[in-house]
């Protein structure tokens, strides 16, 4: 079995099928990019593996383990972490206490304890933060540390977004488009990055993204979706090439 | 101004960052300490009450700062403290014991309360919370086997351990000095801990907060815990402060004032309360003297000015007619929190924090530094 596993899994709005039986895989260590015009059910697809939606039927697997009931507070414990595509930061702390938050799923301590601030919560405290410290290394973010995030520029949310996932330490991180709004050189280095993700912290990457130059560049392989419907799979350029995916983003 | 070199990760972690910390609260702990040996016994128990009104700021703002969830049903978590306090005591349960179980049982009452915040939001929450305040209101006015209804109860001095502690001594101040002391570490503990960021990213972004792992059912009941069984702790202090407790002296007005010192304070941060609470207590005994001295005063003022006496007279009539109107109390009220609401959202703790950073960066401070921008538009909140 692979490491995660969407397993015809359908969304269903009323009428309206946002996503309509999609069925793939992603082996461990890959980069796969899912793409596809507006509304065309990319975001609903990451929204039902975090579990923020519940799918109509289907089923999702990961690392061999049925999730497709687990409550979506359970899903970043597992090793799934994600970004959003409108940032979803908490804006009024600073950036190290959003980070902080991505260290949540690995909390230990009790409420008793952290009321009394025992040397076990200190030092819990420090453990999260030394991780937090690598992550912001790994991203360059140490000029922003205690900035709030309500006065940070774009460009910096969107990578702190990241770094807010890195720190779960995820198995599987869901990027959705990290490249929008941002401007060709910061495009850059998230494809930097996102390679990075993969090959130094060995996390496996599925990721929603418009900007086809970016895709090309880190993507293993790619799936092209329309009206919730996959219309093909594989390489960048096989995807490409497909008369399908021409006709979905050129008209027939 | 001052730069923290930093070196160690302890730094971030210590409440008190730097050593000028340890000179204000230090210097600011000693005055406390003093006070109830420099002023008159009606200040003090001013300031007795001002500490009261902290604790249930800090509570409240454990609950709407920190984590989001509004509440207008702090009153009656005060009367619950206040009321358990009562009965225990006539009971003959000692202080020691009803204190905690004070705190235990509003807390258990709060976390209740805390389940229909699970589902509503915003002005829907707080309509609940009205509801709820409205219910034990109900409740303190009929169960009279308990609560003697609405003749209301005596409470008699807290017996601790055999000692008294009479309701105006400098005893009970310190009593009420060392609660407000522990809810503020309290308070500032969850915030440097994974509990109080959860808290936080609640209020930020639940969808994002569920995704990074936080379980939004249980933290919000545990908010509503902690901060009803601070509440309840102010309440067996209000309780025997008073010395009588009767249902309506825990009516909305009351919650009310309670959301002001928040407001007025500064919901962000912990001093908020303190600030708010000194204001609330403090605007009372204000707005009596204007009652009482702004009419003769005018008055007196006319005639200096040439006015004759009986028209000097009418003009003081009408004038203590209008600050002894019924609902002046509540319109002045409305109004502050309508300045502070379109003036100073961060209330006088964010004023504070202007005032200081203009000094510390004295000549280079821009007047554009704390002007709010837009931030980007959210979308697909996924509520």
């Amino acid at each position: 079995m692979s490491f995660f596993t969407v397993d015809r899994i359908s969304l269903q709005f009323g009428g309206l099928k946002a996503v309509d039986s999609v069925s793939f895989s992603v082996e461990k260590g890959e980069i796969f990019t899912i793409i596809g015009p507006n509304g065309a059910g990319k975001t609903s697809i990451f929204n039902l593996i975090s579990r923020l939606y519940d799918p109509t039927s289907g089923k999702l697997f990961f690392e061999g383990r049925d999730i497709t009931e687990v409550p979506s507070h359970q899903i970043a414990k597992l090793g799934i972490a994600r970004t959003f595509q409108n940032i979803e930061l908490f804006e009024n702390a600073s950036m190290l206490a959003n980070l902080l938050v991505g260290r949540h799923c690995h909390a230990t301590t009790q409420l008793w304890q952290e009321i009394l601030f025992l040397p076990s919560v200190r030092r819990a405290e420090k453990e999260h933060r030394r991780k937090v410290e690598e992550v912001i290394e790994f991203l360059d973010l140490q000029a922003y540390r205690d900035k709030l995030i309500a006065g940070l520029p774009y460009g910096v949310r969107k990578v702190v977004e990241v770094a807010r996932a890195l720190c779960s330490q995820p198995k599987l991180i869901l990027l959705d488009e990290p490249s929008s709004g941002l401007n060709v050189e910061e495009t850059d280095d998230m494809s930097f990055w996102i390679r990075d993700i993969r090959t130094e912290l060995g996390v496996t990457v599925l990721m929603v993204e418009h900007d086809m130059t970016l895709v090309n560049r880190v993507s293993d392989r790619v799936l092209a979706l329309n009206y919730g419907k996959v219309l093909a799979s594989g390489t960048p350029a096989e995807v490409q090439a497909h008369p399908d995916v021409i006709a979905a983003y050129l008209g027939a | 101004m001052r730069f923290v070199f930093k070196t160690d990760y302890d730094q971030d972690i210590r409440l008190l960052k730097h050593s000028g910390y340890w000179w204000s609260y230090g210097v600011l702990l000693a005055v406390l300490i003093a006070f109830p040996y420099l002023v008159g016994s009606y200040l003090q128990s001013q300031i007795v009450f001002v500490f009261i009104y902290a604790i249930v700021g800090v509570a409240l703002i454990i609950l709407t700062g920190f984590t989001g969830q509004a509440s207008l049903g702090h009153a009656a978590f005060l009367a619950i403290g206040a009321y358990t306090a009562g009965f225990l005591q006539s009971q003959g349960i000692s202080f020691i014991v009803y204190f905690p179980a004070a705190a235990i049982i509003t807390g258990a009452v709060g976390a209740m309360v805390g389940f229909p915040a699970l589902r509503l939001s915003g002005i829907y929450l707080v309509i609940a919370t009205i509801a709820f305040a409205f219910i034990v209101e109900e409740i303190l006015a009929r169960w009279e086997s308990v609560t003697h209804g609405n003749e209301g109860m005596r409470v008699r001095a807290i017996d601790f351990l055999g000692q008294p502690i009479p309701r105006d001594g400098d005893a009970f101040y310190f009593l009420c000095l060392l609660v407000l002391v522990g809810s503020i570490l309290l308070a500032q503990n969850l915030l440097r801990s994974p509990t109080g960021r959860a808290f936080i990213a609640i209020r930020d972004s639940e969808t994002a907060a569920k995704s990074m792992g936080i379980d939004l059912a249980g933290y919000k009941v545990k908010s509503f815990a902690i901060s009803a069984a601070l509440t309840g702790m102010a309440g067996v202090l209000f309780a025997h402060k008073m010395s009588f407790i009767s249902p309506e002296m825990f009516t909305l007005l009351l919650s009310i004032e309670f959301i002001m010192v928040i407001i007025i304070g500064g919901a962000f941060g912990v001093h908020g309360a303190v600030l708010g609470a000194i204001f609330i207590v403090m605007v009372d005994p204000f707005l009596t003297a204007l009652k009482d001295d702004v009419p003769v005063l005018g008055a007196s003022l006319a005639t200096t000015l040439g006015m004759a006496p009986d028209a000097a007279g009418k003009l003081r009539d009408t004038m203590s007619a209008i600050g002894s109107a019924a609902g002046l109390k509540g319109a002045i009220y409305g109004l502050i929190i309508m300045m502070f609401i379109l003036f100073e959202p961060y209330g006088l703790y964010g004023r504070w924090l202007k005032v200081k950073l203009f000094f510390q960066l004295f000549p280079l401070y821009k007047k554009a530094t704390f002007k709010r921008q837009k931030t980007y538009v959210k979308s697909e909140r996924n509520r």
